[in-house]
């Protein structure tokens, strides 16, 4: 239900961008059409309709994924879309998989090793990645790794092959190699806060009574820690980076820019700059179906995952 | 006299500093090395920029002065670099050093300001939220929650997209406000959460029903009564936000969106060095990220102590 509101909410406010900013017929026609023309267009583009009219054909025609010309690029917003949601979604997938496969082990770690030197560093860095702004990240790794050591490439996606309207890069070395820099920039801010996630929640289980009993059963350390301990940690793990992920595609418009990637923060990025109101529209539509959905996948899952959640339920009437 | 509820102003003011000086609070900031650290260097770089007009060694503002022939020189302990520039220049042999000192103090403006507008909305609100309750209480907290399920990078960005597609020849201090009020936007939904929580704690409780009994107004008592209690949070809170919303715009300029350009902060400095470094001139952006690092980590070091040293639990 909530879910249903929200993305209403949105919608309503993607309409009143279109209606109240600017003028897209002096936008499309220019300073100096006729009247007739103004008006022929008006009534062409379905202007002229009453205001409840307009947003019932407005959402309508969101649903079906039609968002109108972009004003700047005079090309089918949808488009554009389809064409770059190839390269932010790789990007999110891949700064997500190193933000897991690096903040889990770290996580553990910081944990088992606290109070000494090595988890004090992990912990100092981690609030060196929450200090550090992502763009300056992305900076610092192209000073290093493209201007001064050559290694890889900087902007772009290198290579990419195409599969009907998909695109990809990860099949190829050279488009790999393009993505890593942003994929590890994107990935520093998640990776840090899984890491300090994962260490709180294990102290915390550690802490309880069924670990003493592993203990006293005579279990090894490494059985307690990843067959008990662990498991246990990871359902909060499993919904803050299901909630993360979104951002993660929020905060590819950052890496986009400076890394020149393009995907639709990109194209987002310029339509702000350039008041182009439908692309701003339907990227922000977009961008909140996938919250939406989001949320609500990870409300399931984690009825599917805790068991207390399902009784609960029952009892309390849902 | 002896009816008045709240006597305390009368015997606080004249030793408020002793009292502060014998509290926990200053001990635990005098047995933190690291709070006195963050400390130092968020005053540094406050003072640098507050003043600096008297601190800078040059006006980067003031064409005059300015010489082509010293364009791009490195920092002066690197070959080619020249005493007269401590940092080196930048394309149009601005110091660099100055330049960082006057975006400091837009950086930190924009920030202040911001924080302080976002922390309005948020304590009105949430005083708002957990006072009345019902209808009024539901309503913020969804609207809250609908925030929080955005990225505050994202919503900051839309609201000034919008600002600037509404106004889109706007003049340069309407740019600003745009600027701050998206940012202050994002940030509201913290303060109204955690104000709320304590406000519902603090309406129930004995000294708020004694001044409902002597016929206080429901405004007085949140003002007067409740929200003196409620504070020490928010204070924690609006240190954390300070950087964060530093960082905000640090953003927001880089990608261009944000301050005027006649009016570099930070991320604007950083973001036009972005396009020297491929020739290798890296002190054009570094120096401006190193800064707005530096200002970040020491503010969030600072909030992170306040939180410790306010919270008894953590004793």
């Amino acid at each position: 239900m909530q879910a249903i509101v929200v993305m209403l909410t949105v919608a309503f406010i993607a309409f009143m961008l279109f209606q109240y900013v600017g003028d897209p017929v002096t936008n499309l026609l220019g300073q100096d059409a006729t009247p007739e023309q103004r008006e022929q267009l008006r009534h062409d583009l379905g202007l002229d309709a009453s205001f409840p009219v307009q947003f019932a054909r407005f959402v309508g025609n969101a649903v079906q994924g039609e968002f109108g010309l972009s004003l700047r690029q005079g090309r089918k917003v949808s488009t554009l879309i389809v064409e770059r949601f190839p390269a932010t979604l790789e990007l999110s997938m891949a700064a997500a998989v190193i933000a897991l496969g690096l903040g889990i082990p770290l996580g553990v770690i910081a944990a088992l090793r606290r109070g000494r030197a090595s988890s004090q560093l992990l912990m100092t860095l981690s609030l060196l990645g929450v200090s550090l702004p992502t763009f300056l990240i992305g900076i610092l790794l192209i000073l290093i790794f493209a201007v001064n050591l050559k290694w890889l490439p900087s902007f772009g996606r290198g290579e990419v092959l195409a599969f009907g309207s998909w695109t990809t890069g990860l099949l190829s070395l050279d488009g790999l190699k393009h993505l890593l820099l942003p994929a590890v920039t994107l990935s520093v801010f998640q990776l840090t806060l899984i890491m300090r996630l994962v260490r709180a929640e294990m102290l915390e289980v550690l802490r309880t009574d069924y670990i003493k009993f592993a203990r006293a059963r005579g279990l090894s350390n490494r059985a307690v820690y990843f067959g008990h301990a662990l498991r246990n940690t990871l359902v909060p793990v499993i919904t803050i980076t299901g909630l993360q992920l979104g951002s993660l595609i929020a905060f590819a418009i950052i890496t986009e820019t400076v890394f020149q990637w393009p995907g639709m923060g990109l194209l987002f990025i310029q339509a702000v700059q350039f008041a182009d109101i439908p692309v701003m529209a339907a990227y922000l539509c977009l961008i909140s179906f996938i919250f939406v959905s989001i949320n609500l996948l990870v409300d399931l899952l984690y009825f599917a995952v805790d068991p207390r959640l399902r009784v609960e339920g029952k009892a309390g009437g849902h | 006299m002896s009816r008045n509820p709240n006597p305390q102003p009368q015997a606080a003011a004249p030793s408020a500093w002793r009292r502060f000086f014998d509290g926990d609070l200053w001990h635990s900031y005098r047995s933190s090395p690291m709070a006195i650290l963050a400390s130092v260097i968020a005053l540094v770089c406050v003072v640098c920029a507050v003043f600096a007009e008297f601190v800078a060694p040059h006006n980067p503002f003031d064409l005059s002065t300015l010489e082509l022939m010293d364009s791009r020189l490195p920092p002066a302990w690197i070959e080619g670099g020249s005493g007269k520039y401590l940092l080196g220049t930048d394309d149009q042999g601005r110091d660099i050093l100055s330049a960082l000192m006057y975006g400091a103090r837009i950086s930190l403006l924009v920030g202040l300001a911001s924080v302080l507008l976002s922390m309005l909305i948020g304590v009105g609100l949430g005083l708002l939220a957990g006072f009345a309750g019902g209808r009024v209480d539901g309503f913020i907290m969804r609207t809250c929650d609908v925030m929080l399920s955005f990225p505050s990078i994202l919503v900051a960005l839309l609201i000034d997209g919008v600002g600037r597609a509404l106004f889109p020849h706007a003049h340069e201090t309407l740019a600003f406000l745009v600027l701050i009020f998206a940012i202050a936007l994002t940030g509201w939904v913290q303060y109204a959460r955690t104000v709320r929580g304590s406000t519902m704690v603090e309406r129930n409780k004995e000294y708020v029903q004694a001044a409902r009994v002597i016929g206080v107004g429901p405004l007085r008592i949140m003002f007067k009564h409740v929200l003196p209690n409620v504070l020490g949070p928010v204070l924690v809170l609006a240190t954390i936000q300070v950087a964060s919303a530093i960082i905000t715009e640090a953003t927001l300029s880089f990608l261009g969106v944000g301050v005027p350009p006649t009016s570099p902060s930070l991320g604007t400095l950083i973001r036009v060095g972005n396009d020297f470094l491929f020739s290798g001139e890296w002190w054009i952006t570094i120096w401006p990220g190193a800064m707005l690092v530096l200002i970040a980590l020491s503010v969030n070091l600072l909030g992170d102590w306040l939180r410790d040293a306010l919270n008894p639990r953590l004793r």
